[in-house]
């Protein structure tokens, strides 16, 4: 396994180059959070596929495909449509009225205090599920890659890494990071769908022939089949209804996608580092032309897995993509292969440690800026205090997840994904909607919003089958996929909380803000500048 | 503490914390108000409108179409329409081209007329006086 180690060790070595050259110009607030806001459209649009396309993503789906076949494809869909909730609705309003934090939209319209101590609050839950999960499956992946580290190392390895590149490099870092890594797994991505595609004559029509070979002994159904994931037949009781289980599992976790992705802060964070709105949009256009292209290519990965490899060969999901290049390359101990899985691996590797940097820069700056700088200290500190608070923040988070994750071999990572993704949908989603577009919200509104739904959506997976926190014969909630009840919850509470505030005496600024943040979200009016002092964007 | 949140966000050029801004005092939210009513920039609203609401509807229908069908039509999905590709896959695939079209068509849109009536608010702006 020395060849995954020496590829791995170059691509570290590469983006702790970028780290050095990165903190040299990470001096000032909007440089650490916000990479001075001089990221260019295309490459933040690099950056945020980066950011997008996590372990979860590519071992996870890839891992889905090859053990349920089309359900785990479904995935690949959903975090591609996603993106048109984050263009349509929410990109371009977050860059024309935030500054660093997702908490910077609703303070606007709302009190400080109380409305980003609750953002605070559901960034650190949303981040934190995430960035365990990831380091979880940098863990095991890196363990199993290379018997020679164990769990805690691994974990210890990528802790420390992620802290030095947000500490030294901030948004600047982490953004550089990000950039090569999607590369990189483009790259990775396109070279093993060309490889499977080789095996049957480039014909799409041979290929299928084979996945409809594939047959899950459970259901009967063969993997170009829905309903191996999610079997057809079983009922689930929502209310006074009698529903097909399947089916609302499936709709349950498309809502989770759609309506998460655009409520997740590090993603949300990524569009204060280019200059104007306008960027912010093509730069969405741009990561979803690559995020698109790499999810239909998850067809071939995971798919491929499945013919190739075989379920019971690949053993654990999250080596499906791994144990396919080392077949792709020639096999166990052969050099190809020895070098494909090296490779592969080494992208497996740079993807975790890219996006557990973003995380820990969004967790840190809901800390930093938000709790400490705008809550404790009023909003009086000076600029080299802020960035020092924020790194300081950084090696906190770091430390605690990399705590957290020690102790959580077992936890499926999958499901601590779709954790964070429904509190997103739940408790930031319809705040940030209804801080933009609904004149009667208000603070009161907004903290049950994010309270109750951050609540609700935490409440529903520990008692739902999926994390394996209750006996998992009759667990209290029967889908473990909440978000069809935990969304509209989210908006329940936002909505009821607006009119309990209303009743309770009314939040006058709140209302009395409505048409400057209207005005100024749809034109860019007041929009934070780029550090580039001289450019004035009037004109765009 | 109102003033000093209404004004965060409003940083000065070359005053990345804004703090300018709250020397400043807050801009009297009338002239907002004023703003917010003008023409120019209820047309950039409608026109914003008249797009992207039947757009978000058209994307959500699109897509809950699919877990809907997979579920409920699970024999009419596994039609198989080429080979042993079937409508289940080709749905699924058509999902991103959706989305590639879609999002391609709001860009070149916002592009060509969202953009110019939003320079033409701004423009209002700056001769009313409001904004940064």
């Amino acid at each position: 396994m020395t060849t995954t180690l020496w590829i791995t060790a170059v691509i570290v070595a590469i983006t702790l180059g970028i780290t050095i050259w990165a903190a040299r110009q990470t001096k000032t607030t909007v440089q650490f959070y916000a990479a001075g806001r001089k990221i260019k459209g295309w490459q933040n649009g690099l950056a945020i596929a980066g950011d997008y396309m996590s372990a979860a993503s590519f071992l996870g789906i890839a891992g889905l495909i090859a053990f349920n076949g089309y359900d785990g494809f479904m995935y690949s869909v959903g975090w591609l449509v996603a993106y048109l909730t984050v263009l349509l609705l929410i990109a371009e309003p977050i860059r024309n009225t935030g500054k660093y934090t997702m908490a910077d939209v609703l303070a606007y319209r709302m009190s400080a205090g109380p409305v980003r101590s609750a953002a605070a609050i559901s960034t650190l839950a949303v981040s934190g599920f995430y960035m365990i999960a990831q380091m979880v499956g940098a863990g095991v992946v890196l363990h199993l890659l290379v018997p020679g580290f164990s769990f805690r190392l691994a974990v210890v390895i990528v802790g420390v890494l992620m802290i030095g590149y947000v500490v030294l490099g901030g948004m600047i870092a982490t953004t550089w990071v990000q950039i090569v890594k999607a590369t990189l797994l483009m790259a990775g991505a396109v070279l093993l769908s060309i490889m499977v595609l080789s095996h049957f004559g480039f014909n799409p029509l041979r290929f299928f022939d084979a996945i409809a070979n594939v047959v899950d002994k459970k259901s009967g159904l063969n993997f170009t089949q829905p309903g191996i994931l999610y079997p057809h037949g079983k009922h689930v009781l929502l209310g006074p209804l009698t529903l097909d289980k399947s089916t609302i599992e499936n709709v349950s976790l498309g809502m989770a996608l759609i309506f998460g992705t655009a409520g997740l802060p590090h993603i949300l964070m990524r569009f204060y580092t280019v200059p104007t709105a306008r960027a912010a949009r093509h730069s969405v256009g741009w990561a979803m032309g690559l995020i698109g292209a790499f999810y239909v290519m998850t067809t071939f990965l995971g798919f491929g897995a499945a013919v190739l490899v075989g379920k019971a060969k690949i053993g654990n999901t999250n080596l499906a993509a791994p144990k396919l290049a080392e077949f792709l390359g020639g096999g166990p101990n052969s050099f190809g292969g020895e070098l494909l899985l090296g490779f592969i691996s080494a992208v497996a590797f740079a993807t975790i440690l890219a996006v557990v940097a973003g995380l820990t820069l969004a967790a840190s700056s809901a800390f930093a800026h938000d709790f400490w700088m705008n809550v404790i200290r009023g909003g009086k500190e000076s600029e080299r205090e802020q960035v020092t608070v924020a790194r300081i923040a950084a090696v906190g988070v770091g430390v605690i997840a990399v705590l957290v994750a020690i102790n959580l071999p077992t936890a499926n990572a999958a499901q601590l994904v779709a954790a964070a993704f429904a509190v997103a949908s739940s408790g930031n989603l319809p705040v940030i909607l209804f801080t933009l577009f609904w004149k009667r919200f208000n603070t009161v509104g907004a903290v049950c919003g994010l309270i109750g739904g951050t609540a609700v959506s935490i409440l529903l997976i520990i008692f739902g089958p999926g994390l394996n926190t209750v006996p998992a014969a009759h667990p209290a909630f029967a889908l473990s996929n909440p978000g069809i009840v935990s969304i509209p919850l989210g908006f329940l509470f936002a909505i009821v909380g607006t009119y309990v505030g209303a009743a309770l005496g009314g939040d006058r600024r709140a209302q009395a803000m409505y048409p400057e943040i209207e005005v100024r979200s749809q034109t860019g009016i007041g929009a934070e500048p780029s550090a580039v002092v001289e450019r004035i964007p009037t004109a765009v | 503490m109102e003033t000093r949140n209404r004004t965060a966000g409003r940083g000065t050029r070359g005053d990345p914390d804004g703090r300018a801004g709250t020397e400043a005092g807050p801009i009297s939210t009338s002239k907002w108000d004023a703003l917010a009513a003008s023409t120019e920039f209820r047309r950039l609203i409608t026109a914003k409108r008249n797009f992207i609401i039947p757009a978000v509807a058209f994307f959500l229908v699109y897509y809950f179409a699919l877990p809907l069908g997979n579920g409920l039509a699970p024999s009419l999905m596994n039609t198989k329409v080429i080979g042993n590709i079937n409508l289940a896959y080709l749905f699924a695939l058509s999902e991103f081209v959706m989305a590639w079209i879609l999002a391609a068509v709001y860009i070149r849109r916002a592009n060509r007329v969202f953009d110019p009536l939003a320079a033409a608010v701004r423009r209002l702006a700056e001769r009313m006086g409001v904004g940064s």
